[in-house]
């Protein structure tokens, strides 16, 4: 899909008529019904990747089918209408957030600028507590008494085809980051109705492919690339040959491997395409620093979980590899990459939901001997525990100066600030391996700005809304990129660094992503290593 | 218009109050019999709400970490706002609603030429919020005064602190000048604020219209129209009523039933609108849980049973490429058959 020029989008932002930037609309928002066009929406999910989701056991993908956004008739089943409700219903009845968050909202407006669509498309709609709105009213029409007797009046209306294909619209213009619910004085979480209404769309068999065909691909081959196991394999090799040929050290690397004390997961899209591969490269390079006993596991070669993205059904389905792979090869523990929406399934659903792990040991790491107490019942840890953990009692060596070519920042994925609480881990290791400012303070930390396409929203068709919604978080590197010359956006998300990547091409040229582990990985001092001048790190070409 | 039916509706239940209570017999009605059954439905309502959302199980722990959570010794661990112990929860959701600390949080944000997307402390929404939560507890506990008998010395210390600045006679409350004030400033914002008027519905300005009229006729009552009264009769009603044996002496004046009436209407509305966020914010799960998911398993009482696609399912699918690649299998490859 087109993108428009930077002078042309630059300009609509600030002065297209917007809520955000003054227009106020005339119109009733439930009089404005959606127009879906090339370019506002992600493609519908392929028939056949619908029906494989629906062939496995424990999942529900009914009603798959080739349809198109645009049509008029979106070949919904017959019954549709009683088959939301009843799902609304059915998940009141699962999850008391979402009786709390529809009953609690008394429309302060707390939330409305908080929302990067919002401020990047103006759109009243993605205002969070609109999108919230668009289910609250269906839930006040028939689950309400005051909705009930006062139908419109009390911001109650009737469930119809239109009010579905405003969900379909405004779900997927939502990447579950949060940010709204620290803001909100009842601590009213958006994500959660999001997640509510793209389970309620599945019910119908209305998805977009860019979730399901990944997750689909996770669950037949262990990842959202759809690497099969040799292919991963190589891919993982190819990196350890770059390790070698940049410092001399090749990087001692098993896979599926039985009686290793560490099993590693990470994102597989660290292991496929650039910056990611650094990042790989990184841990690859760090874990050969350590002589960590570790393999990687091809059956469970994803970190990422687009079922987070999908329904809770498939979320735990895909999770569950994690722990059966970690009991069939008798490993202690797991340590897990860098990723967002990963660790937010790691943090707050794994436990309960293939859990309790107790073929597992509590994390201990073999190299300082810390416990990991934080981590005593998942028995996984992140990357950047681990890393902090090690450089704070002395294990790794550094020389800074093999990071002199990178002023960097920090950029806090969504799901680590705010559904972890990892803030300061990666700090610490910044502090110890690069030199790197913070961006403003209202874009960092729990108050960090979403790259603008999580939640499986990372794809081509729509992306003039992406380069929209990670306007804020665009417009906070710029600043530091003026300000600090900053060259190098890091994180620790695989989503970012993919995303991250083409919304700095598009508004900050010259600012490059990277994963946290790449840059310690520069830093790093290796035993027995014959290193060249790295004029760009583990990215010099040789 | 949505606010304008606000205003007709609450017009419409002075009218109701005023002129009804003039007619013969029934000053019961208004006096006694509707404030029975509207504190019937307000206990009743919040306690049916509560209990419907109880019964509602909190599958997952979701958290919202507004700071660093507990992991290293070394990383220091933001106690209020990544709470790892029920300690630390209480003192998060004490300070959330007595202090509305998100709120105190807010920023506005604005988009400029550039683009340059810029962020500045907006706290006018925390303090009207502050505003007119305190007005109105303070005025609720003063009223308790009606209702007991002989009046405890704490309520005479409270009213004694809210009428500090001695202006007027009788003695102006702090509260009612802020109970009114903060209606009006939560009204205006709501017509005022772009964004927020946009998603105002009627169930948003109706309770403030509401709560203005009875602060308002409250206030005429004690200020301006002491004469229409009789405050020994209103005692001894309030009186009766909580005790179950109330008595309407000589006539109140109809300001008194308008008032009284009024409240009637709000603790029957209560239970059916946003105002139980009152309840409902004590039971957010983004606010009230430990951030502790990792240490100690959360139990979800639906927890569906789910498999992965099995290990043994995928060896079988790929297991030749497996072998072919050197990775470990737990099936060997069938030996081939010789070439006949």
């Amino acid at each position: 899909m087109s993108v428009p020029k930077l002078e042309q989008l630059s300009k609509s932002v600030v002065q297209g008529p917007s809520l955000a930037t003054g227009a106020i609309p005339t119109t009733d928002w439930m009089d404005v019904p959606v127009v879906f066009k090339p370019g506002n929406y992600a493609y519908p999910a392929k028939s056949e990747k619908v029906a494989y989701l629906d062939s496995q056991s424990g999942l529900h993908f009914p009603n798959s089918r080739e349809w198109s956004p645009e049509d008029e008739d979106w070949k919904l089943p017959e019954d549709w209408k009683e088959i939301i409700l009843k799902g609304l219903k059915e998940r009141l009845e699962k999850f008391r957030s979402l009786k709390i968050f529809m009953d609690c909202c008394v429309r302060c407006g707390a939330c409305a600028d908080k929302c990067h669509f919002f401020l990047g498309t103006g759109d009243p709609k993605n205002m969070p507590v609109m999108r919230a709105e668009l289910l609250r009213s269906v839930y006040r029409n028939d689950f309400t008494l005051a909705g009930k007797i006062l139908g419109k009046m009390a911001g109650a209306r009737e469930m119809t085809a239109s009010v579905l294909k405003e969900w379909f619209m405004y779900s997927y213009q939502c990447t579950e980051c949060r940010r709204c619910s620290v803001f909100c004085p009842y601590g009213i979480d958006t994500a959660e109705v999001t997640m509510m209404l793209r389970e309620l769309l599945h019910l119908v068999g209305v998805g977009i492919n860019w979730i399901l065909e990944p997750a689909s691909n996770s669950n037949r081959t262990g990842n959202h690339m759809g690497l099969q196991p040799h292919t991963f394999k190589d891919n993982v090799e190819f990196l350890v040959d770059d390790v070698e040929a940049l410092t001399g050290v090749k990087p001692n690397i098993s896979f599926n491997r039985k009686g290793a004390e560490v099993l590693f997961i990470t994102p597989s899209a660290d292991v496929f395409a650039e910056p990611g591969l650094y990042t790989a490269m990184g841990y690859l390079t760090l874990f050969e620093a350590i002589g960590l006993d570790y393999t990687w596991s091809t059956y469970a070669s994803e970190g990422g979980n687009f079922g987070l993205f999908t329904n809770n059904e498939t979320m735990k389905k895909l999770n569950a590899k994690m722990y059966a792979e970690a009991k069939r090869l008798g490993v202690k523990y797991i340590i897990g990459g860098e990723c967002g929406h990963m660790w937010r399934v790691i943090h707050q659903y794994m436990d309960t939901m293939n859990g309790p792990a107790d073929f597992l040991e509590k994390p201990v790491s073999s190299i300082t001997g810390t416990v990991f107490e934080n981590a005593a019942s998942t028995k996984m840890v992140h990357i950047s525990e681990f890393t902090a953990d090690l450089i704070k009692h002395g294990k790794l060596k550094f020389d800074k100066s093999r990071n002199s070519h990178v002023k960097a920042t920090y950029h806090d994925s969504c799901n680590t600030a705010r559904a972890m609480g990892l803030l300061d881990e990666p700090r610490y290791i910044l502090d110890h391996v690069v030199d790197w400012v913070e961006m403003p303070e209202n874009t960092i930390r729990e108050q960090t700005f979403c790259c603008g396409s999580g939640t499986g929203l990372n794809t081509d068709e729509i992306m003039e809304l992406r380069m929209r919604s990670g306007l804020p978080r665009a417009n906070a590197v710029k600043y530091v990129q003026e300000k600090h010359d900053v060259n190098m956006l890091s994180c620790v998300c695989a989503i970012d660094r993919a995303t991250l990547t083409s919304l700095m091409n598009y508004w900050n040229p010259g600012v490059d992503v990277c994963g946290v582990t790449e840059l310690v990985a520069n830093a790093l001092v290796l035993e027995g290593e014959n290193r060249g001048d790295l004029t760009e790190g583990l990215r010099t070409m040789l | 218009m949505k606010y304008a039916f606000s205003f007709l509706a609450v017009i419409a239940l002075v009218l109701i109050a005023g002129l009804g209570s003039q007619i013969p017999g029934m000053p019961y009605l208004f006096g006694v019999a509707l404030p029975y059954l509207a504190i019937m439905i307000f206990l009743g309502g919040c306690v049916y709400r509560v209990v419907q959302w109880g019964k509602s199980p909190v599958p997952f722990p979701i958290q919202t970490t507004c700071g660093q959570g507990k992991s290293l010794d070394f990383i220091k661990h933001n106690k209020l706002e990544a709470p790892n112990t029920t300690a630390e929860v209480v003192a998060r959701m004490f300070l959330e609603v007595v202090t509305f600390r998100s709120l105190f949080r807010n920023t506005k944000s604005e988009i400029h030429d550039g683009p340059q997307v810029t962020y500045e402390s907006s706290k006018w929404l925390w303090i009207f919020a502050l505003i007119f939560h305190y007005s109105f507890l303070v005025i609720v506990v003063r009223h308790m005064r009606l209702f007991l008998d002989p009046v405890p010395v704490w309520i005479s210390w409270l009213e004694l602190g809210d009428g500090l600045f001695q202006v007027g006679a009788p003695t102006w409350y702090m509260t009612d000048i802020g109970l009114l004030a903060g209606c009006a400033l939560l009204f205006s914002r709501r017509l005022i604020t772009r964004h927020v008027r946009f998603i105002s519905l009627m169930n948003d300005y109706f309770p403030l219209v509401l709560i203005f009229a009875i602060a308002l006729t409250g206030i005429l009552m004690r200020y301006f129209l002491r004469t229409d009264i009789d405050i020994v009769n209103i005692k001894q009603l309030a009186v009766g009523l909580v005790t179950f044996s109330p008595t309407i002496g000589a006539e109140i004046g109809a300001i008194f039933y308008i008032h009284l009436f009024l409240v009637c209407a709000l603790l029957a509305y209560f239970p059916f609108s946003k105002l139980m966020h009152f309840a409902g914010v004590f039971m957010s799960p983004t606010r009230n849980m430990k951030n502790d998911s990792r240490a100690k398993r959360h139990i979800n009482p639906w927890n569906p049973r789910i498999i992965p696609h099995s290990y043994a399912g995928y060896e079988d699918e790929f297991r030749e490429f497996m072998v072919d690649a050197g990775i470990p299998v737990e099936k060997e490859l069938a030996p081939k058959k010789d070439e006949e």
